[in-house]
Protein backbone atom coordinates (compact mmCIF):
# COMPACT_ATOMS: atom_id res chain seq x y z
CA UNK A 1 0.00 0.00 0.00
CA UNK A 2 2.73 2.42 0.93
CA UNK A 3 4.95 1.32 -1.97
CA UNK A 4 2.10 1.86 -4.40
CA UNK A 5 1.53 5.25 -2.96
CA UNK A 6 5.20 6.15 -3.24
CA UNK A 7 5.12 5.44 -6.96
CA UNK A 8 2.06 7.54 -7.61
CA UNK A 9 3.56 10.30 -5.55
CA UNK A 10 6.70 10.37 -7.68
CA UNK A 11 4.63 10.91 -10.81
CA UNK A 12 2.23 13.53 -9.54
CA UNK A 13 2.96 17.15 -10.39
CA UNK A 14 0.68 18.75 -7.90
CA UNK A 15 -0.14 18.19 -4.27
CA UNK A 16 -3.36 16.25 -4.17
CA UNK A 17 -5.97 17.52 -1.79
CA UNK A 18 -4.16 20.73 -1.10
CA UNK A 19 -7.46 22.55 -0.76
CA UNK A 20 -8.31 20.50 2.32
CA UNK A 21 -7.98 22.38 5.55
CA UNK A 22 -5.55 20.20 7.49
CA UNK A 23 -6.86 18.66 10.74
CA UNK A 24 -10.23 20.35 10.28
CA UNK A 25 -12.38 17.87 12.17
CA UNK A 26 -10.19 17.56 15.22
CA UNK A 27 -9.75 21.33 15.51
CA UNK A 28 -13.51 21.80 15.14
CA UNK A 29 -14.14 19.19 17.78
CA UNK A 30 -11.61 20.89 20.06
CA UNK A 31 -13.51 24.16 19.70
CA UNK A 32 -16.74 22.31 20.59
CA UNK A 33 -15.01 21.00 23.71
CA UNK A 34 -13.94 24.53 24.61
CA UNK A 35 -17.56 25.72 24.32
CA UNK A 36 -18.61 22.77 26.48
CA UNK A 37 -15.98 23.96 28.92
CA UNK A 38 -17.84 27.28 29.11
CA UNK A 39 -21.10 25.50 29.97
CA UNK A 40 -19.34 23.77 32.82
CA UNK A 41 -17.69 27.04 33.89
CA UNK A 42 -21.16 28.59 34.25
CA UNK A 43 -22.40 25.59 36.24
CA UNK A 44 -19.30 25.70 38.44
CA UNK A 45 -19.88 29.43 38.98
CA UNK A 46 -23.50 28.76 39.91
CA UNK A 47 -22.38 26.11 42.37
CA UNK A 48 -19.68 28.44 43.71
CA UNK A 49 -22.32 31.09 44.37
CA UNK A 50 -25.09 28.82 45.68
CA UNK A 51 -23.05 26.00 47.22
CA UNK A 52 -23.40 27.35 50.75
CA UNK A 53 -27.08 28.29 50.59
CA UNK A 54 -28.51 25.35 52.49
CA UNK A 55 -31.93 26.88 53.27
CA UNK A 56 -31.85 25.06 56.59
CA UNK A 57 -31.44 21.75 54.75
CA UNK A 58 -28.55 19.31 54.81
CA UNK A 59 -25.04 20.69 54.43
CA UNK A 60 -22.57 19.40 51.87
CA UNK A 61 -20.48 17.73 54.55
CA UNK A 62 -23.55 15.86 55.80
CA UNK A 63 -24.77 14.33 52.54
CA UNK A 64 -21.70 13.87 50.33
CA UNK A 65 -19.98 10.52 50.76
CA UNK A 66 -16.33 10.54 49.81
CA UNK A 67 -15.73 6.75 49.57
CA UNK A 68 -18.23 6.46 46.69
CA UNK A 69 -16.63 9.48 45.01
CA UNK A 70 -13.18 7.96 45.43
CA UNK A 71 -14.34 4.77 43.67
CA UNK A 72 -16.05 6.84 40.96
CA UNK A 73 -12.91 8.89 40.40
CA UNK A 74 -10.84 5.72 40.14
CA UNK A 75 -13.26 4.22 37.60
CA UNK A 76 -13.18 7.32 35.41
CA UNK A 77 -9.40 7.67 35.58
CA UNK A 78 -8.99 3.97 34.70
CA UNK A 79 -11.41 4.38 31.80
CA UNK A 80 -9.24 7.25 30.56
CA UNK A 81 -6.13 5.11 30.45
CA UNK A 82 -7.96 2.14 28.88
CA UNK A 83 -9.22 4.46 26.13
CA UNK A 84 -5.59 5.51 25.71
CA UNK A 85 -4.66 1.84 25.22
CA UNK A 86 -7.44 1.56 22.63
CA UNK A 87 -5.96 4.53 20.74
CA UNK A 88 -2.52 2.84 20.79
CA UNK A 89 -4.04 -0.36 19.37
CA UNK A 90 -5.85 1.73 16.75
CA UNK A 91 -2.56 3.28 15.69
CA UNK A 92 -1.09 -0.21 15.38
CA UNK A 93 -4.17 -1.28 13.36
CA UNK A 94 -4.99 -4.12 15.77
CA UNK A 95 -8.76 -4.09 15.59
CA UNK A 96 -9.52 -6.95 18.01
CA UNK A 97 -7.37 -5.58 20.81
CA UNK A 98 -8.78 -2.11 20.26
CA UNK A 99 -12.34 -3.37 20.54
CA UNK A 100 -11.43 -5.14 23.76
CA UNK A 101 -10.04 -1.95 25.32
CA UNK A 102 -13.06 0.02 24.10
CA UNK A 103 -15.35 -2.53 25.75
CA UNK A 104 -13.41 -2.24 29.03
CA UNK A 105 -13.64 1.56 28.78
CA UNK A 106 -17.39 1.26 28.28
CA UNK A 107 -17.78 -1.02 31.30
CA UNK A 108 -15.79 1.35 33.52
CA UNK A 109 -17.88 4.28 32.26
CA UNK A 110 -21.09 2.34 32.90
CA UNK A 111 -19.85 1.56 36.41
CA UNK A 112 -19.29 5.28 36.97
CA UNK A 113 -22.80 6.15 35.83
CA UNK A 114 -24.29 3.33 37.88
CA UNK A 115 -22.61 4.53 41.08
CA UNK A 116 -23.59 8.13 40.38
CA UNK A 117 -27.24 7.18 39.84
CA UNK A 118 -27.12 5.18 43.06
CA UNK A 119 -25.77 8.25 44.89
CA UNK A 120 -28.48 10.47 43.38
CA UNK A 121 -31.20 7.98 44.30
CA UNK A 122 -29.88 7.84 47.86
CA UNK A 123 -29.83 11.65 48.14
CA UNK A 124 -33.38 11.95 46.83
CA UNK A 125 -34.59 9.16 49.13
CA UNK A 126 -33.31 10.98 52.24
CA UNK A 127 -35.09 14.16 51.16
CA UNK A 128 -32.00 15.85 49.75
CA UNK A 129 -33.32 16.12 46.20
CA UNK A 130 -32.65 19.04 43.85
CA UNK A 131 -35.74 20.90 45.10
CA UNK A 132 -34.54 20.99 48.73
CA UNK A 133 -32.11 23.94 48.60
CA UNK A 134 -30.06 26.11 46.26
CA UNK A 135 -27.01 24.08 47.19
CA UNK A 136 -28.66 20.83 46.11
CA UNK A 137 -30.15 22.38 42.95
CA UNK A 138 -26.76 23.57 41.78
CA UNK A 139 -25.14 20.31 42.89
CA UNK A 140 -27.55 18.14 40.90
CA UNK A 141 -27.29 20.42 37.87
CA UNK A 142 -23.49 20.41 37.79
CA UNK A 143 -22.91 16.73 38.59
CA UNK A 144 -25.94 15.66 36.55
CA UNK A 145 -24.74 17.54 33.47
CA UNK A 146 -21.39 15.78 33.76
CA UNK A 147 -23.20 12.46 34.14
CA UNK A 148 -25.28 13.18 31.03
CA UNK A 149 -22.08 13.86 29.11
CA UNK A 150 -20.61 10.54 30.22
CA UNK A 151 -23.85 8.81 29.20
CA UNK A 152 -23.64 10.43 25.74
CA UNK A 153 -20.03 9.30 25.56
CA UNK A 154 -21.12 5.73 26.32
CA UNK A 155 -23.77 5.80 23.57
CA UNK A 156 -21.19 7.21 21.18
CA UNK A 157 -18.71 4.50 22.23
CA UNK A 158 -21.17 1.68 21.50
CA UNK A 159 -22.10 3.29 18.17
CA UNK A 160 -18.44 3.51 17.18
CA UNK A 161 -17.80 -0.11 18.18
CA UNK A 162 -20.62 -1.17 15.85
CA UNK A 163 -19.24 1.03 13.07
CA UNK A 164 -15.72 -0.32 13.48
CA UNK A 165 -17.13 -3.84 13.60
CA UNK A 166 -18.88 -3.32 10.28
CA UNK A 167 -16.38 -1.23 8.32
CA UNK A 168 -13.09 -1.84 10.10
CA UNK A 169 -10.42 0.71 10.90
CA UNK A 170 -11.01 3.00 7.93
CA UNK A 171 -9.69 6.59 8.15
CA UNK A 172 -13.17 7.96 8.88
CA UNK A 173 -13.56 5.62 11.83
CA UNK A 174 -10.10 6.50 13.11
CA UNK A 175 -11.03 10.16 12.99
CA UNK A 176 -14.22 9.44 14.96
CA UNK A 177 -12.29 7.40 17.50
CA UNK A 178 -9.88 10.30 18.01
CA UNK A 179 -12.80 12.69 18.52
CA UNK A 180 -14.32 10.39 21.13
CA UNK A 181 -10.88 10.08 22.71
CA UNK A 182 -10.76 13.84 23.18
CA UNK A 183 -14.35 13.86 24.48
CA UNK A 184 -13.69 11.06 26.96
CA UNK A 185 -10.47 12.57 28.34
CA UNK A 186 -12.20 15.95 28.51
CA UNK A 187 -14.93 14.46 30.73
CA UNK A 188 -12.28 13.06 33.05
CA UNK A 189 -10.74 16.54 33.15
CA UNK A 190 -14.07 18.11 34.13
CA UNK A 191 -14.48 15.43 36.78
CA UNK A 192 -11.20 16.56 38.36
CA UNK A 193 -12.86 19.95 38.87
CA UNK A 194 -16.05 18.32 40.19
CA UNK A 195 -14.45 16.09 42.80
CA UNK A 196 -12.10 18.84 43.95
CA UNK A 197 -14.45 21.81 43.97
CA UNK A 198 -17.72 20.09 44.89
CA UNK A 199 -16.90 16.97 46.88
CA UNK A 200 -13.57 17.53 48.62
CA UNK A 201 -14.09 21.22 49.36
CA UNK A 202 -17.76 20.57 50.19
CA UNK A 203 -16.85 17.97 52.80
CA UNK A 204 -14.27 20.33 54.32
CA UNK A 205 -16.60 23.32 54.57
CA UNK B 1 5.09 1.84 20.23
CA UNK B 2 6.52 5.10 18.99
CA UNK B 3 7.70 3.33 15.84
CA UNK B 4 4.15 2.32 15.12
CA UNK B 5 3.00 5.85 15.71
CA UNK B 6 5.55 7.20 13.27
CA UNK B 7 4.78 4.82 10.42
CA UNK B 8 1.12 5.48 11.01
CA UNK B 9 1.81 9.17 10.74
CA UNK B 10 3.47 8.94 7.34
CA UNK B 11 0.74 6.66 6.09
CA UNK B 12 -2.06 8.94 7.15
CA UNK B 13 -0.41 12.05 5.80
CA UNK B 14 -0.43 10.55 2.34
CA UNK B 15 -3.96 9.26 2.44
CA UNK B 16 -6.27 11.43 4.41
CA UNK B 17 -6.43 14.97 5.57
CA UNK B 18 -8.26 14.72 8.81
CA UNK B 19 -5.18 15.01 10.95
CA UNK B 20 -5.62 11.76 12.84
CA UNK B 21 -2.04 10.80 12.04
CA UNK B 22 -0.77 14.09 13.41
CA UNK B 23 -1.39 12.88 16.95
CA UNK B 24 1.50 10.84 18.31
CA UNK B 25 0.06 8.81 21.13
CA UNK B 26 2.64 6.72 22.94
CA UNK B 27 2.39 4.19 25.72
CA UNK B 28 5.00 6.13 27.69
CA UNK B 29 2.96 9.33 27.43
CA UNK B 30 -0.25 7.67 28.59
CA UNK B 31 1.45 5.88 31.47
CA UNK B 32 3.21 9.07 32.60
CA UNK B 33 -0.10 10.93 32.51
CA UNK B 34 -1.89 8.14 34.34
CA UNK B 35 0.77 7.92 37.05
CA UNK B 36 0.78 11.68 37.64
CA UNK B 37 -3.03 11.87 37.61
CA UNK B 38 -3.28 8.98 40.09
CA UNK B 39 -0.85 10.66 42.48
CA UNK B 40 -2.55 14.05 42.13
CA UNK B 41 -5.92 12.43 42.83
CA UNK B 42 -4.71 10.32 45.73
CA UNK B 43 -3.09 13.18 47.68
CA UNK B 44 -6.18 15.42 48.10
CA UNK B 45 -8.51 12.45 48.76
CA UNK B 46 -6.14 11.09 51.38
CA UNK B 47 -5.70 14.49 53.03
CA UNK B 48 -9.45 15.04 53.30
CA UNK B 49 -10.57 11.49 54.10
CA UNK B 50 -7.92 10.90 56.75
CA UNK B 51 -8.96 14.12 58.43
CA UNK B 52 -5.44 15.52 58.19
CA UNK B 53 -6.89 18.85 57.20
CA UNK B 54 -8.57 21.26 59.54
CA UNK B 55 -11.52 22.89 57.81
CA UNK B 56 -9.86 26.08 56.63
CA UNK B 57 -8.66 28.13 53.67
CA UNK B 58 -5.21 26.62 53.08
CA UNK B 59 -6.80 23.20 52.53
CA UNK B 60 -9.08 24.60 49.82
CA UNK B 61 -6.16 26.37 48.19
CA UNK B 62 -4.10 23.17 48.14
CA UNK B 63 -6.99 21.11 46.69
CA UNK B 64 -7.53 23.69 43.94
CA UNK B 65 -3.80 23.86 43.22
CA UNK B 66 -3.54 20.06 42.86
CA UNK B 67 -6.68 20.05 40.67
CA UNK B 68 -5.13 22.75 38.47
CA UNK B 69 -1.94 20.74 38.07
CA UNK B 70 -3.92 17.59 37.26
CA UNK B 71 -5.94 19.43 34.61
CA UNK B 72 -2.68 20.47 32.95
CA UNK B 73 -1.46 16.85 33.16
CA UNK B 74 -4.65 15.65 31.43
CA UNK B 75 -4.29 18.33 28.77
CA UNK B 76 -0.71 17.43 27.93
CA UNK B 77 -0.68 13.63 28.23
CA UNK B 78 -4.27 12.61 27.40
CA UNK B 79 -5.51 15.38 25.10
CA UNK B 80 -2.08 15.67 23.42
CA UNK B 81 -2.11 19.41 23.70
CA UNK B 82 0.96 21.48 22.95
CA UNK B 83 1.72 24.93 21.61
CA UNK B 84 2.28 23.37 18.19
CA UNK B 85 -0.78 21.11 17.90
CA UNK B 86 -3.15 22.15 15.09
CA UNK B 87 -0.71 24.86 14.13
CA UNK B 88 -1.25 26.73 17.37
CA UNK B 89 -5.02 27.06 16.96
CA UNK B 90 -5.64 24.55 19.73
CA UNK B 91 -3.69 26.68 22.14
CA UNK B 92 -5.31 29.90 20.97
CA UNK B 93 -8.84 28.52 21.48
CA UNK B 94 -7.77 27.11 24.82
CA UNK B 95 -6.27 30.38 26.09
CA UNK B 96 -9.41 32.23 25.02
CA UNK B 97 -11.53 29.69 26.91
CA UNK B 98 -9.37 29.97 30.02
CA UNK B 99 -9.81 33.77 29.99
CA UNK B 100 -13.61 33.40 29.74
CA UNK B 101 -13.68 30.71 32.44
CA UNK B 102 -11.64 32.85 34.83
CA UNK B 103 -13.86 35.89 34.21
CA UNK B 104 -17.04 33.82 34.67
CA UNK B 105 -15.92 32.03 37.82
CA UNK B 106 -14.09 34.78 39.67
CA UNK B 107 -16.56 37.45 38.53
CA UNK B 108 -19.63 35.51 39.63
CA UNK B 109 -18.24 34.46 42.97
CA UNK B 110 -16.76 37.88 43.73
CA UNK B 111 -19.88 39.87 42.87
CA UNK B 112 -22.37 37.45 44.43
CA UNK B 113 -20.30 37.28 47.60
CA UNK B 114 -20.52 41.05 48.03
CA UNK B 115 -24.16 41.06 46.99
CA UNK B 116 -24.91 38.53 49.72
CA UNK B 117 -23.03 40.70 52.19
CA UNK B 118 -25.08 43.74 51.26
CA UNK B 119 -28.46 42.10 50.92
CA UNK B 120 -28.62 39.84 53.92
CA UNK B 121 -27.83 41.70 57.12
CA UNK B 122 -29.04 38.74 59.17
CA UNK B 123 -27.34 35.66 60.43
CA UNK B 124 -27.77 32.12 59.18
CA UNK B 125 -29.64 31.41 62.39
CA UNK B 126 -32.29 33.94 61.34
CA UNK B 127 -32.44 32.42 57.90
CA UNK B 128 -33.06 28.96 59.35
CA UNK B 129 -35.78 30.18 61.65
CA UNK B 130 -37.69 32.19 59.09
CA UNK B 131 -41.32 31.04 58.62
Amino acid sequence: MTADNGASKALSFHVEGEHHVPNGTLLGFWIYLMSDCLIFACLFAAYGVLGHEYAGGPRASEVLELPIVAVNTTLLLLSSITYGFAVLEMQANRKGMMMMWLAITGLLGAGFIGLELKEFAHLISIGAGPQRSAFLSSFFTLVGTHGLHVTSGLIWLVTLMVQVGKKGLIPANKRRLMCLSMFWHFLDLIWVGVFSFVYLMGVLS
Amino acid sequence: MSEHADTQHGHDDDHDHDGVGAIHATLKGYMTGFGLAAILTFIPFWLVMSGAFAKTGPADALILLLAGIQIVVHMVYFLHMSTKSEGGWNMLAFVFTVVLVVITLSGSIWIMYHLNDNMMPWTMQDARNQP
